[in-house]
Formats: C-alpha cells, sequence, structure tokens
C-alpha cells in the first residue's frame, strides 16, 4: 500500500501533429504541496487536465490511493476528491458567492433550492480553513484574491482533498500572495493535498515540499524543495543556466525623446487620475515607472499611445506635438507600445501569426500594395521575425491563441522592436511570464537602450523595475511623486514610496 | 355580358341540378334561372363519363385552405365538383411569399386541366404562366384579365354586399360607431370597404366608421390588436374582409362578449357563424367563391371553358349577399335589406366600386 | 489524425442532413403522411428538370447574397439584423430607377438600377453603422427598428408615386432594367434564373477578396475579431464599423434588386418582410461566415425552401409540417456539435478496443 494520494504514471499525451507530454511521473502524497514546474507551453496544464479527466492520456496510468482509475471527465474526479482551482475562474459575475459555489450541486428541500442552507455551509467551509468571503456579495463585486477564494471553497464544497491550483498567483497583488500561501499551508494542515502549477520559484522555495520538472512535454524529475534552490529549479525548468542578474552597462542618455508637459486626465466620474505630470525619457535609457496597480498607469501609457484623449498638458516626441493624435500618428512618429494586457490589446488573437506581425505595419509598403495585401510579403516578414525573436509556434499560420503567453509576448516584442521605434513603451511586459522568457524580454529591453533607443517601462513589479531601469520615477495616485536610481536605492525604499510617502533625502 | 350572363345561367343550372340530388338545393335556390332543365340534365350525365380524367388545381395566395374564409371557400368549391361530377381529386398549393406564385401554377398546369389562382396579388403570376404555356387553362378570381385567350377572371361586386352589411350595422349599431378591418389595401377590399361605407350612410349618416387595414390576409394577431382598438373607442360592430387575419377579429369580440361587452362582428367571404358563432356573428358578406369556382370548373367539365372571358357576380347574379339564417338581425332590419338589395339589383342605387 | 479530422467534416454534415430528415420523417409519420413519397417529391423537385433545378437555383441566389450581407457584418463583429430592411431598401431603389430611366439603353440602365440597389443598401446599413460608430447605439436594436421603417417607406413610396392603378404594384420595370435574359430563362426551360445569380456569384467572390486580399479587408477582421488590439494598432474602429455596415448593406441591396428586377420585374406592397435577411442569418452562420460555407448553406436552405413544394403537391403535408422538416435539417447540421456528442461514445469505444488489441 503506497502513501500516494496521486501517481501519475509513465503519462504521455499526443495531439495531432504534437507531443505533449511525454512519460511524465508525478507522486503526490497526502499532507503535500506539490509544485508543478516548467515554462509556459511546457505541458503543465495538459498533463493536469488529464488528472482532472478533461483528456484521456495516450499511454500511462493514473492511480488514485493506490487504485488504478479512469477518469474520462471531469465529474469523475470530482468524485475522486479532485478538485481544480483555475487560473481563469470560471465563476458567474452576476451570481453572490453562495450561489457560485454551490451552482451544479445545490441542496434542496422539496426541489427548491435551500439557501439558508448554502450559506451555512459555505461559512462552515470558509471558517474551517481561514477562507473568509461574504456569501451574500456578487462576484463582481469582490477583488480577485476573493473570487480565487470563492474558486476554492467551491472545489471544498464538492468535497476535494487533492486539490489543483493553476498558476494562482498570476493574478494576485503581493498581499494576497502572502495570503494565499497562508490559505494553502492551512489546508494541507488539516489534510488536503495541493498540486501548484506554476513557474515562479520563489514561491516553490517557500511553500511546496517536492518540486516536479516538465520541460517542453518532458518530464525532468522530481525533487524535494530542500534539496534545490532558485537556480537548480531555474536550469532544469529552462535547460540552460539562468541568471538572475540583468548584466548591462551604465546608461549612457543622450537628448530626450518623450516629453510629457502638465499632463492631466479625467475619468468619467470626472476626477483626475492623472494629475500634471511631467518627465522626459532620454535616449539610451530605460526609465521604470514603478507604482502599486491603479494609480494611473494605464492611464498614462493610454495618454502618451493616444489610446484616450487628456485633457490638460502636452505630449511630444523628438519635440513633435502628438497631444490626443490619433495611435495610428503616434506610431508614426516613433513610438512602439507593448500593451499591459497582451491578450485584450497585443494581439488579435484568432489572426494567424503572419497577420498579427504586420498588425501596425500593413498598411504600408511592401505589404499594402494598391489596397492590396501582398501576403507572400506579409509571410517572409514573419517567418523572418519569427526565426529572429525565437517565437516557438509550429507554423508561422497557426492562430496566435495557440501560442503559450511566453511566445505570444515574444511575438508583440518582435513586432513592435521591428517597427524602429523612438521610444518604446513596455508596460508589464513579463506578467505571467518564465524565467526565461522573462530574461529574453529583459535583455532585448536593454538591447534596445544599447541602440539609442527611449525605453519607459511601467511594471507592478518591484524586482523588475530595479533590474532594468536605469531612472525610476513612482507614481502615485496619478502623480510622479518622486524620482531615484536603481543604484541607490532598494526595494523598502520603494516600497515606500509607492505607498504614497514622499522621499526625504537623509543624506 | 350578355354572353356571360347566358354562359352562367347554363352553369347554374347543371350546377342546381348536381345540387339537388344531394339535397342541399334549398342553398342554391336563387342561383337557379328560369330556364328549363331537363335537356341540360343529359348534358350533365354525358359528360360525367369523362369526368373522373378531369382535374383541377388551385394555387393560393399566403393564406392556407384552412383560413376559414377566402381560400376555404374555394377549396370547398373544388371538392364539392370533385363530390358532385365525380372529377378527379383536387390539389392545391399554399404559397408561402409571392415569389412562390409561379413555381407553384407551373406545377399545376403540368398535370391539371384547369389551374385556379386565388386571389387578386395573383395576376402577374397567372398572366406570365398562361402566355409561357398557352396550352394551358387557368382561371382566376379576384382580378380581371383582359384579352388572354386561356385565363378566365372571375371578380365579384363585393361593393354590393357589402352594402347590404353596411345596411344591417347602420341600423344595428347603438354607439354609432362602426369598424372595418380589411387585410391588405388592395382595390377588392377597398370594393368591400366603399360600399360598407355607403350602406352604413344610407341608413345611418350619423355613424361613424372607423378603418384598419392591418396589411396583411394571414395575421390574426394582427386582427385582434385592430379590433381591440376599436372595441376600446366604443365600436361595437366590425366588418372585416380580412382572410385569416380576421380570425382575430372574432376572437377578440369572442372575449370581449364574455366579459359582457356588447360588441358583434360581420364576417366575410363564407357564413362565419358556422364557424365562430351565432354568439358574436351578426351576420356575413358572403362571396361565394366556392360557387364561382365550382361553375367555371364545371364548364371546363361541359367542354365550355370560355377563356379570355370575364365574370362579375354582383347581387344580382347572387354572387354576393347575406347569408340565408340570420337569427341576430330583426325582420324589420331584414325587411330593409331586402329593399336596398332589390334597389340595387334594379339599378335605383349605383354602389361606387373601387374598380372603376 | 489529419486525415480523419477533415474527412469527418464532410461526413458530420451529411450524417447531420440525414438526421433532420429523419426526425422530420417522424414528424411526417406522425402527421399521417408518407415520408418515403413526400422525400422523393422534395429530391425530384430539385432536381427533375431544367424548370426545377433553375426555379431552385432562383431561391438560392438572394439567400447568397443575404447571407454574403450577414456574415460581412459578422466578420466585423456586427450583428446587422437589418439585412431584410436593406434588401427592401434596395429593392426600392432598383424599382424606381428601373421604371425611371427607360430612355437607356440597357447596358447603362441595368448596372445603374443594380447599383442604385446597392448604394441604397449601402446607406441604410452604413446609417446604423454610423449610429453605432457616433453615439455607440447597438446595431442590433438600430437595425430592427431600420427594418420597419424600411418597410413601410417602401410600401409609401411606391403606393404614393409609382403605383399601377389597379394593382397592388408598382409599375413594371423597363426591359431595359431587367435581369432577365433570354438565354437564361430558355437555359432553364422558362424558370426564372437571370443575372441575379451572376451577381450573386460575383459578390461571393468580392466577399472572399475584400476580406481575405486586402487592406481593408485586414482592418475589418481585425476589429470583428479583436476591436481592442486593432485600435491600438492605430486602426480606426468606427470608421471600419461604418464601412463593414456599408458593405453589408449594399450585398442586402443587391439582393433586394434581384427581386424588383428579377424574380418580378415590379415591386409589390408588402405587407410583410420577405423573410430572406432573417434567413441570411441562419445561412451565414451555417456557412461558419465563410464564402465557400455560405453558397453551400444557401443551396441547402434554398433547395429545401422549394423542393418542400414538392412535398405539399405530391402528399399533400402541409406547409407547416414542410417547415418542421426543413427547420430541423437546418437545425442538425447547426447543431452538428451535438451530433459529434452523441458519436463521442463511439469513438472512445472504437479506440479502448484498438489500444487492447
Amino acid at each position: 500500500m503506497s502513501n500516494y494520494v496521486v501517481e501519475m504514471l509513465n503519462i504521455t499525451k499526443k495531439f495531432p501533429g504534437i507531443v505533449a507530454n511525454d512519460n511524465i511521473n508525478l507522486k503526490l502524497k497526502k499532507g503535500e504541496i506539490h509544485a508543478l514546474l516548467g515554462e509556459n507551453g511546457a505541458g503543465k496544464s495538459t498533463l493536469m487536465n488529464i488528472l482532472f479527466g478533461l483528456y484521456q492520456p495516450t499511454e500511462g496510468e493514473i492511480r488514485i490511493n493506490g487504485k488504478k482509475e479512469i477518469i474520462n471527465n471531469a465529474n469523475r474526479a470530482i468524485e475522486l476528491g479532485i478538485g481544480m482551482v483555475h487560473q481563469h475562474f470560471k465563476l458567474v459575475e452576476p451570481f453572490t458567492v453562495t450561489e457560485n459555489i454551490i451552482l451544479g450541486s445545490e441542496p434542496t428541500t422539496g426541489g427548491s433550492i435551500n439557501y439558508k442552507k448554502a450559506v451555512k455551509q459555505v461559512e462552515e467551509i470558509s471558517n474551517q480553513y481561514g477562507l473568509q468571503v461574504d456569501p451574500h456579495a456578487k462576484i463582481e463585486n469582490i477583488s480577485v484574491g476573493m473570487q480565487q477564494r470563492v474558486e476554492i471553497i467551491k472545489t471544498l464544497y464538492r468535497g476535494a482533498d487533492i486539490l489543483i491550483f493553476d498558476e494562482p498567483t498570476a493574478v494576485l497583488t503581493p498581499q494576497e500572495i502572502d495570503e494565499l500561501l497562508d490559505i494553502m499551508r492551512n489546508l494541507v494542515a488539516q489534510g488536503k493535498s495541493i498540486i501548484l502549477i506554476t513557474h515562479k520559484l520563489k514561491e516553490i522555495m517557500a511553500i511546496c515540499d517536492m518540486v516536479t520538472i516538465i520541460r517542453r512535454g518532458k518530464g525532468i524529475g522530481s525533487i524535494a524543495t530542500k534539496d534545490a534552490s532558485p537556480e537548480i529549479l531555474a536550469e532544469k525548468m529552462v535547460g540552460r543556466q539562468v541568471s538572475f542578474e540583468r548584466e548591462k552597462e551604465k546608461a549612457q542618455p543622450k537628448g530626450p525623446i518623450l516629453k510629457l508637459n502638465n499632463v492631466s486626465m479625467k475619468n468619467e466620474k470626472n476626477v483626475n487620475v492623472l494629475n500634471n505630470i511631467s518627465f522626459e525619457v532620454k535616449a539610451g535609457e530605460v526609465l521604470g515607472i514603478a507604482g502599486v496597480d491603479g494609480n494611473g498607469q494605464s492611464e498614462l501609457i493610454q495618454a502618451i499611445s493616444g489610446l484616450r484623449k487628456i485633457n490638460g498638458g502636452q505630449i511630444t516626441i523628438n519635440n513633435h506635438d502628438i497631444t490626443n493624435k490619433n495611435p495610428r500618428k503616434i506610431a508614426e512618429s516613433g513610438v512602439a507600445h507593448i500593451p499591459e494586457d497582451r491578450h485584450k490589446h497585443g494581439l488579435v488573437l484568432d489572426f494567424m501569426m503572419t497577420e498579427n506581425m504586420v498588425l501596425k505595419s500593413y498598411y504600408k509598403k511592401p505589404f499594402n500594395k494598391n489596397g492590396f495585401l501582398d501576403y507572400k510579403a506579409v509571410d517572409e516578414y514573419a517567418k523572418k521575425l519569427i526565426e529572429q525573436f525565437d517565437v516557438r509556434t509550429p507554423t508561422i499560420y497557426d492562430k496566435a491563441r495557440s501560442l503559450s503567453g511566453g511566445n505570444q509576448q515574444k511575438g508583440i516584442i518582435a513586432r513592435e522592436i521591428n517597427l524602429q521605434p523612438e521610444l518604446l513603451i513596455a508596460a508589464q511586459p513579463t506578467r505571467g511570464l518564465d524565467v526565461g522568457a522573462i530574461e529574453f524580454i529583459h535583455s532585448q529591453l536593454i538591447e534596445e537602450r544599447n541602440k539609442d533607443k527611449a525605453v519607459l517601462l511601467i511594471s507592478y513589479e518591484l524586482e523588475e523595475i530595479l533590474q532594468v531601469s536605469d531612472r525610476i520615477l513612482v507614481i502615485y495616485e496619478g502623480q510622479i511623486i518622486g524620482e531615484v536610481y536603481p543604484e541607490e536605492t532598494n526595494d523598502k525604499e520603494l516600497g515606500l514610496m509607492m505607498a504614497g510617502k514622499k522621499l526625504t533625502k537623509e543624506g | 355580358m350578355k354572353k356571360f350572363l347566358l354562359t352562367l345561367s347554363a352553369l347554374m343550372l347543371v350546377f342546381s341540378v348536381v345540387l339537388a340530388g344531394c339535397g342541399q338545393a334549398e342553398d342554391e335556390e336563387d342561383m337557379n334561372d328560369t330556364n328549363g332543365s331537363g335537356d341540360m340534365e343529359e348534358d350533365a350525365t354525358e359528360e360525367n363519363k369523362g369526368a373522373s380524367d378531369i382535374s383541377f388545381g388551385m394555387v393560393t395566395d399566403v393564406g392556407g385552405v384552412d383560413d376559414k374564409s377566402f381560400n376555404q371557400s374555394a377549396w370547398e368549391g373544388l371538392n364539392k365538383l370533385e363530390a358532385d361530377l365525380g372529377t378527379a381529386e383536387p390539389k392545391y398549393l399554399q404559397s408561402d411569399s409571392d415569389a412562390d406564385y409561379i413555381p407553384h401554377l407551373n406545377k399545376m398546369i403540368k398535370d391539371k386541366d384547369l389551374t385556379w389562382g386565388i386571389g387578386f396579388n395573383m395576376a402577374d403570376a397567372i398572366i406570365e404562366t398562361a402566355e409561357r404555356n398557352p396550352d394551358a387553362k387557368l382561371a382566376i378570381i379576384d382580378n380581371e384579365i383582359k384579352d388572354i385567350p386561356n385565363i378566365v377572371s372571375v371578380t365579384f361586386s363585393e361593393n354590393e354586399g357589402a352594402y347590404l352589411v353596411g345596411v344591417v350595422a347602420g341600423l344595428t349599431t347603438n354607439t354609432n360607431k362602426i369598424g372595418f378591418v380589411g387585410g391588405v389595401d388592395i382595390p377588392v377590399i377597398k370594393n368591400f370597404e366603399l360600399g360598407f361605407l355607403e350602406g352604413v350612410k344610407a341608413v345611418n349618416p350619423e355613424a361613424e366608421v372607423e378603418k384598419n387595414y392591418t396589411g396583411a390576409f394571414d395575421k390574426a394577431d394582427l386582427g385582434k390588436n385592430a379590433a381591440a382598438t376599436m372595441f376600446d373607442s366604443g365600436v361595437d360592430i366590425i366588418f372585416h374582409a380580412a382572410g385569416g387575419t380576421g380570425n382575430g377579429v372574432f376572437t377578440e369580440a369572442k372575449e370581449r362578449k364574455a366579459n359582457g361587452q356588447d360588441v358583434w362582428v360581420i364576417g366575410v367571404d363564407k357564413d362565419q357563424s358556422i364557424e365562430f358563432g351565432n354568439e358574436v356573428t351578426l351576420t356575413s358578406m358572403i362571396k361565394k367563391v366556392d360557387e364561382a369556382v365550382y361553375q367555371v370548373s364545371a364548364d371546363l367539365v361541359e367542354g365550355k371553358y370560355e377563356g379570355g372571358s370575364h365574370i362579375v357576380l354582383g347581387l344580382k347574379e347572387n354572387g354576393v349577399g347575406l347569408p340565408e339564417e340570420n337569427p341576430n338581425i330583426t325582420d324589420e332590419i331584414l325587411a330593409q335589406v331586402e329593399e336596398y338589395k332589390e334597389k340595387i339589383v334594379s339599378g335605383e342605387i349605383t354602389v361606387p366600386s373601387a374598380y372603376e | 489524425m489529419n486525415k480523419i479530422f477533415a474527412k469527418q467534416s464532410i461526413v458530420v454534415p451529411i450524417v447531420s442532413i440525414f438526421l433532420g430528415l429523419m426526425f422530420g420523417a417522424i414528424v411526417m409519420l406522425a402527421g399521417g403522411y408518407n415520408p418515403i413519397t413526400a422525400y422523393n417529391a422534395l429530391v425530384s423537385e430539385i432536381f427533375s428538370s431544367r424548370y426545377n433545378i433553375g426555379e431552385t437555383i432562383a431561391n438560392i441566389t438572394p439567400l447568397i447574397l443575404t447571407g454574403l450581407a450577414v456574415a460581412f457584418a459578422f466578420r466585423t463583429g456586427l450583428f446587422n439584423i437589418g439585412v431584410e430592411g436593406q434588401l427592401i431598401v434596395g429593392m426600392t431603389a432598383a424599382t424606381i430607377v428601373g421604371i425611371e430611366f427607360g430612355y437607356l439603353p440597357w447596358f447603362v440602365h441595368m448596372p445603374l438600377s443594380v447599383i442604385a440597389a446597392a448604394l441604397a443598401g449601402g446607406l441604410w446599413g452604413g446609417l446604423a453603422g454610423y449610429l453605432k460608430a457616433s453615439r455607440g447605439v447597438n446595431e442590433v436594436i438600430t437595425t430592427i427598428m431600420l427594418n420597419f421603417i424600411a418597410l413601410y417607406l417602401g410600401n409609401y413610396l411606391i403606393k404614393a408615386f409609382y403605383l399601377e392603378p389597379g394593382t397592388a404594384r408598382s409599375y413594371k420595370i423597363e426591359d431595359s432594367a431587367s435581369l432577365r435574359t433570354d438565354w437564361m430563362t430558355n437555359l432553364f426551360d422558362g424558370a426564372r434564373v437571370d443575372l441575379g445569380l451572376i451577381i450573386a456569384l460575383i459578390a461571393v467572390i468580392a466577399f472572399y477578396i475584400i476580406l481575405w486580399k486586402t487592406k481593408q479587408g485586414f482592418e475589418l477582421r481585425a476589429v470583428g475579431l479583436n476591436h481592442h488590439a486593432a485600435k491600438n494598432a492605430g486602426i480606426n474602429v468606427n470608421s471600419n464599423v461604418v464601412k463593414a455596415m456599408f458593405i453589408s448593406g449594399m450585398l442586402a441591396g443587391l439582393a433586394g434588386a434581384t427581386r424588383s428586377l428579377g424574380l418580378f420585374d415590379a415591386q409589390t406592397i408588402a405587407a410583410a418582410y420577405t423573410g430572406l435577411g432573417f434567413d441570411g442569418i441562419a445561412v451565414a452562420l451555417l456557412g461558419g461566415n465563410g464564402a465557400i460555407g455560405i453558397v453551400l448553406a444557401a443551396t441547402l436552405f434554398g433547395s429545401l425552401k422549394f423542393g418542400g413544394g414538392g412535398m405539399n403537391y405530391v402528399e399533400g403535408v402541409p406547409n407547416e409540417i414542410i417547415n418542421v422538416v426543413i427547420a430541423s435539417v437546418i437545425f442538425f447540421v447547426a447543431a452538428n456539435g451535438i451530433f459529434k456528442l452523441i458519436i463521442k461514445p463511439f469513438k472512445a469505444k472504437r479506440k479502448q478496443k484498438g489500444a487492447a488489441s
């Protein structure tokens, strides 16, 4: 009798033209937090979807509590006590927390839903595991962290003993991440077992007992966290040594490219979301904008890229006024933009990669010939970019949707950098990406700087700001409240500034 | 016209003889002319020999043969023909839209000896089909087509019949508000309206007549809405000339009646009290489409189909009029109706027509 | 593996049609009609003669155009329920130009009438597009309302200015504006196949080229799939919304032209919608909003509609039941996801067997 609750043995899953999982083993002990580590697109989700009954393995077997099982749908998985907390929540927004939790397995008395009983059950679960939620709140009115708790309670409500967390921290703020880690500790303390899908090494080191690593579909092996270090894990994941330090020479800033002069913007409620912002980005420097999410960063990008009109002030590129010009005019005056939300703003997911590569230049020669698109030229161009930036896609004609997040982002960066911009705006360029991709993207940003381009980096991740920027501005409630240099500051000081504390020079 | 009358009277004879055999002569007695009937009977029997080889078809407009009104009446005419003369089983095709007329007619003429187009709107399609197929025999109800040798046109003097029900309505109304619900604003229906207005005016100049053209012959819901609006505004009698749309008028009236409101409907085309009951049906303006279809078809059986002719059926020809039984109308009013009828037949009153 | 998928894509719709017909047969049996004779009649109605084939084509033609119209808007992320109204406006314009400019030679008059229809339909659609772009009014609502306006405006114009006395239709259009040609009419034994078919086929090609070969089409599709990204990439979303609705309306207007210049050579005072615009929605969805798909879907739809008449004639099946039969075929084709669900267990079983052996 084994003491494993889940054993996935020699799992292989083939899709047409691709082997998504190749001979992977994963063994989860009771009361253990087991990380499943791999780059984006390595096959983690496929493996977990097999465990959750959404896919059938081509080869291999699954044992639950030592017993061989065929899990051919999610209901069977739930019966076996497996629950999945998806990265993208599957909640009905206008419903309440309780309604979402009971959806599909409602407690009934005489045919009608016993709502009171449901609320009581939800409260019991949330008390037991320290998952505080308001059972009557509507999903659309609660924070992302709360929504995640609802997802967790949903699985517990259905009697899950084995919980799969799919990239749970990707959507959370640092504080929420800490809370989540506590919740997970609490869950295992009460006898649950957890599989954590992630590529964040810090979290693994902080909370997990074991790590199973997949690289490009292949099982690399399992290792106890106590025997590992971030460097070892990163190397196993990526297949080569990864550096966490960004090597760069000291910036040699030239003249200013982008200038903002007293820029203000009001929102629909007539409140200033940008308040008299003035700064410049020079050629040959990376200017980082640090700040907590929601302090005007998005609006700042929208103002510069022309997606939203400003109510006051002036924006110039190389002394050309681009204030409230349309996005295309601004792009043509030398602004490239890696958007914050790559799915929403960066790509047309259902376009082929070739089409996405020319999304900003299709109307120019050589693609546009008298109103007709020369798809041959488009394909050639896209092929060149995709090779040059190592965007991994089965073919250049695949839809952007089918690529992993990291490869999608690489595609966007390839496209934007090839516009030969004077100014490159990079908003949250590494959100949700793995270390390998992050390293690549950071090096691209620095390379642009070295080519004497101006780079404006907006990020909520302090580490990123400190690693890549040559100069840092802190934004708080729509205002720039300080300027620091990365070599003269640390994350503690920056953290305080981001919370609104003005820097007092102490010497 | 004379020629036509001659044909008609001959026809009616055949008709009445056959009907007499079925014990339904009572209804049709008025149709009988005074000509002797002895030798005609012989003819009819002779023709009957080949009758089973003679087949008829009809193409309806967007309404079906169950519209309880116009199309149904025509269809009954053909069925009666089969029953009486032993002609082949008749066929019908219902059009979903005006685009169907021509293909449906084309289908019919391929194996029918006479194909009917039931309704005013089918004229263009009938003409095109007739011209393309000079050997086919066609006939149309409600539209006069001139100078095409393989079409017989039958129209009715709806204005005359409508005049009489106008008289009834004018004399019966308590509120001095009367309604007219028309199907589509086309000359045939206009003809109903003109006659009806005139009839009301003749006996009750005070009465107002509200009009509503619903724009369709097959939408009972529109009829119901129109009736509801009228009844709400104080109308107590509605005359409908709207085919299947009129069914909605009856429905609304029944509901009102059940709630104690004193309302009446005057039906159209057939004696609609049979379908909708005497409690709401004041009377009906019968348009004997069935008989017209029957007569012209029987004519063909007789070998007397006369292409290019135009038959007009008015009060005089008994092609339009009130039903035999009118339990809801007082004898005094009926007497007045009879008076007006005579005046129209004699030409003393000329009812304005939409065809002129 | 890929081969199996390709094969499935043909097998699935065919089996779906079969299932639809089976369901229709059950309905007919329940109604006391013989489904075998009825289906026999259906098929022979569609194919039995040149005339019937011609009439089937005449049924398919406007559906191709309205299907394209709906699909074009769909591709730009717009739901044009107003194809019906744009069709009526186009038809009215074609009728008026067809009646008015009789002194023109046919090679000017006919194209002019067709272009008038396309422009009128385009403007009618573009109006909804403009309201969406400038005021953010949902196109579903505006187009529904514009349908009503189109119907009654068309009726009014014909009634007030072009009514031939004693009829319920306009004057006939001049021969010089007619889409009918002797050679086509004779080829199909008098059936109403006319240049409308050619117009529809040209429209299919134009639809494909505009969307997949031009810069404009690239923008329209980008807007349709993700208007945020399109805007971010410098594409003017609003102007593309107007353009898409304009072109969609033009296609609808052309469908209108094929009626008053071809099928009828006049315009009837219409009591109700033609229904073609709404059928176009089904055609577009059934055809996956693609050029070839729409032609196939329109062919299926149009053939069933015309062939249905045969079922009525031969087996006496009432129109209501015929419509149920047609609807169930369309339903099963559209819902082939359901069908895939049904065959899934079989496939799984087969796979298991394969694995075992």
